[in-house]
């Protein structure tokens, strides 16, 4: 759509012109200024964040209490810092993405191109139960998990995160391929490709822009997820942002505000990595899904 | 597009051997494990719950029922009454911010905006965070003391107060505050795909009758989005039902049990105060409220793709 502002006079249209730049600006620099406090603080020493003023550029910047939070700071009662919780989160966000995004694909294939009576209802409550209140399985889940002796384990996380991301990857992959012309899927059958095969060599090749859209999704879901991570893996094996609200929320000792902070951008960096370097393509996806109906 | 057009039309009726059962049945196989998950982990495990919110179970599960006995107990607790009422301001101006936040901005950046691109990508930001993270920024921010309040005292104003975060009364608006933060981009996303798919015709013709930009937009343009004020609706309610992390980073619930809401009251009943029943029923509660608002919609969504 055109921007409708032709029809007035040039000195009016200016004005509204200034206006709506200033309003923009304005909303821009609210929106990063939570980031820059972040950034600022835990480059600044405790000292200065004690005396100084939050907004105020940092005096000597000092990386010193982002290796604190890295390596030192204290986590309940061991004090080797985030980095053992980072690797257990990118250990559980890998593989759930790499597996339910396939069995999406695969699920959304069959839902669009192979349909059977009843289609439409597997694919409503598998829709549903993307929506459902997690806390309506929070306590069964605790018990398989335990029963099958994966309580406080990222083997653990990662099943409870691919069970959970399914019906979204389905939802994502069923929602384009129904786009996908069904012409081409019939001549693939004349010709003798199975089922596999057209998946493969037809649907997967042009499956790019999905494909991004729904990894780029789950894994900030995934990464970002705190409910599962705080009730099924606590201690050692607890996701990055589990220790994150640990480290925080804890109220022994000096308040390290810096080391906090450091963390809180650490904890942050892989989504917001992932949301700079391809972020176009997950708002546009993101977009064609919600928008749509 | 429907049922009858699919590839499987085509299948022939008479006389199958295995393997080419097998080769039909392929699809359905593949599909299987996924919906058994669903059926299990989702549907078998909601009807776990709701059992055991018929129980007596406290700190592990115990099938003695009790009828209504949790029910009962949850709505005489003045602590879920404060979680129904904390969701209720919460979820009202949450929703009601993200969506004219999401839409002004939207409108503004469609006004042919030199500098799109670097715009979006700072109001959308933030929905890449987590709410850990979220709440870990806002609870920095806000600190009373070295934050806000103490930026505003630097600048010269002596008498500038801002303790929301530790205010019993008025710590509920301080979630809602990161909560629009870290949302409203998105909401803007929605819309913004929304005005770029209006037809162009429709808007020259409305200008060549000589309407002016306000009424274009309040006559033409907005009853346009209808469908999108639909969906976003749908999500951020559905977000605040669902709200924990940002809560239990912000303010733990606090000061006292201020910032309850359903979901923190269902883990703390649960796994923290030994009343496995009560936090049950407060689930399948939650589950309710949910289900009233998605399954409507969900019916109309999945009706609609038949025309």
């Amino acid at each position: 759509m055109s921007a409708p502002a032709d029809s007035v006079s040039p000195g009016s249209a200016r004005a509204a012109r200034y206006f709506i730049y200033g309003a923009l600006l304005v909303f821009a620099l609210i929106y990063l200024t939570p980031l820059y406090v972040m950034l600022t603080t835990s480059l600044k020493t405790l000292d200065e964040i004690r005396t100084g003023d939050m907004m105020a550029l940092p005096a000597s910047p000092s990386l010193d209490a982002w290796v604190r939070a890295w390596g030192e700071a204290c986590i309940g009662v061991t004090c080797t810092g985030i980095k053992g919780y980072f690797w257990n989160s990118l250990k559980m966000v890998v593989p759930a993405v790499v597996i339910s995004t396939l069995l999406g694909a695969l699920n959304g294939y069959v839902l669009t191109k192979w349909r059977f009576p009843g289609h439409k209802i597997v694919f409503g409550m598998m829709l549903f139960a993307c929506f459902i209140p997690f806390q309506a399985v929070l306590i069964p889940m605790a018990r398989v998990l335990g029963i099958l002796g994966l309580s406080n384990s990222t083997a653990g996380l990662v099943m409870v995160h691919v069970i959970y991301g399914l019906g979204f990857t389905t939802l994502f992959f069923r929602n384009y391929y129904e786009a996908f012309p069904d012409e081409l899927i019939k001549s693939a059958m004349i010709d003798g490709a199975g089922f596999f095969r057209i998946f493969w060599r037809i649907l997967l090749p042009s499956s790019g822009p999905i494909i991004v859209v729904t990894v780029i999704y789950q894994f900030t879901n995934i990464w970002n997820d705190f409910l599962f991570g705080v009730s099924f893996a606590s201690g050692e094996s607890a996701p990055m942002t589990v220790a994150l609200n640990n480290l925080v929320s804890s109220s022994t000792g000096v308040k390290e505000y810096n080391v906090d902070m450091a963390a809180a951008v650490i904890a942050a960096l892989p989504t917001l990595f992932v949301y700079i370097v391809a972020g176009r393509y997950f708002v546009r996806g993101l977009m064609a899904g919600a928008v749509k109906g | 597009m429907n049922g009858t057009s699919s590839a499987m039309a085509a299948r022939p009726p008479v006389h199958r051997g295995l393997a080419d059962r097998l080769r039909d049945g392929l699809p359905r196989l593949v599909l299987a494990p996924s919906f058994a998950l669903i059926l299990v982990f989702v549907y078998g495990f909601i009807i776990w719950t709701l059992t055991l919110s018929f129980t007596t179970s406290r700190i592990l599960p115990v099938y003695s029922f009790a009828g209504f006995d949790a029910y009962i107990r949850l709505w005489s607790q003045p602590n879920w009454h404060m979680a129904l009422g904390n969701l209720a301001i919460f979820g009202i101006l949450y929703m009601s911010a993200c969506i004219a936040i999401g839409l002004l901005l939207a409108i503004l950046l469609d006004q042919r905006i030199r500098g799109e691109g670097v715009l979006r990508p700072i109001f959308l930001y933030p929905m890449a965070l987590s709410f850990v993270v979220t709440g870990t920024a806002w609870k920095w921010f806000l600190n009373p003391g070295l934050g806000l309040e103490n930026t505003m005292r630097n600048l010269g104003w002596e008498s500038f107060t801002f303790d929301w975060l530790v205010n019993k009364d008025m710590a509920i608006y301080t979630i809602v505050i990161a909560g629009v933060w870290q949302a409203s981009g998105f909401v803007m996303a929605m819309f913004l795909a929304g005005l770029r798919g209006i037809d162009s015709e429709i808007i020259k013709a409305a200008q060549i009758d000589g309407a002016s930009t306000v009424s274009i937009y309040r006559r033409i343009i907005l009853p346009l989005l209808r469908p999108v004020f639909l969906s976003a609706l749908i999500v951020l309610a559905h977000m605040a039902i669902k709200s924990y992390d940002l809560v239990i980073a912000l303010t733990g619930g606090g000061p006292g049990n201020a910032t309850e809401l359903p979901s923190t009251f269902m883990y703390s009943y649960t796994f923290t105060r030994n009343q496995m029943a009560v936090g049950s029923a407060s689930a399948v509660m939650m589950l309710m409220g949910i289900a009233a608002i998605i399954v409507p919609y969900l019916y109309s969504e999945l009706r609609e793709k038949d025309r």
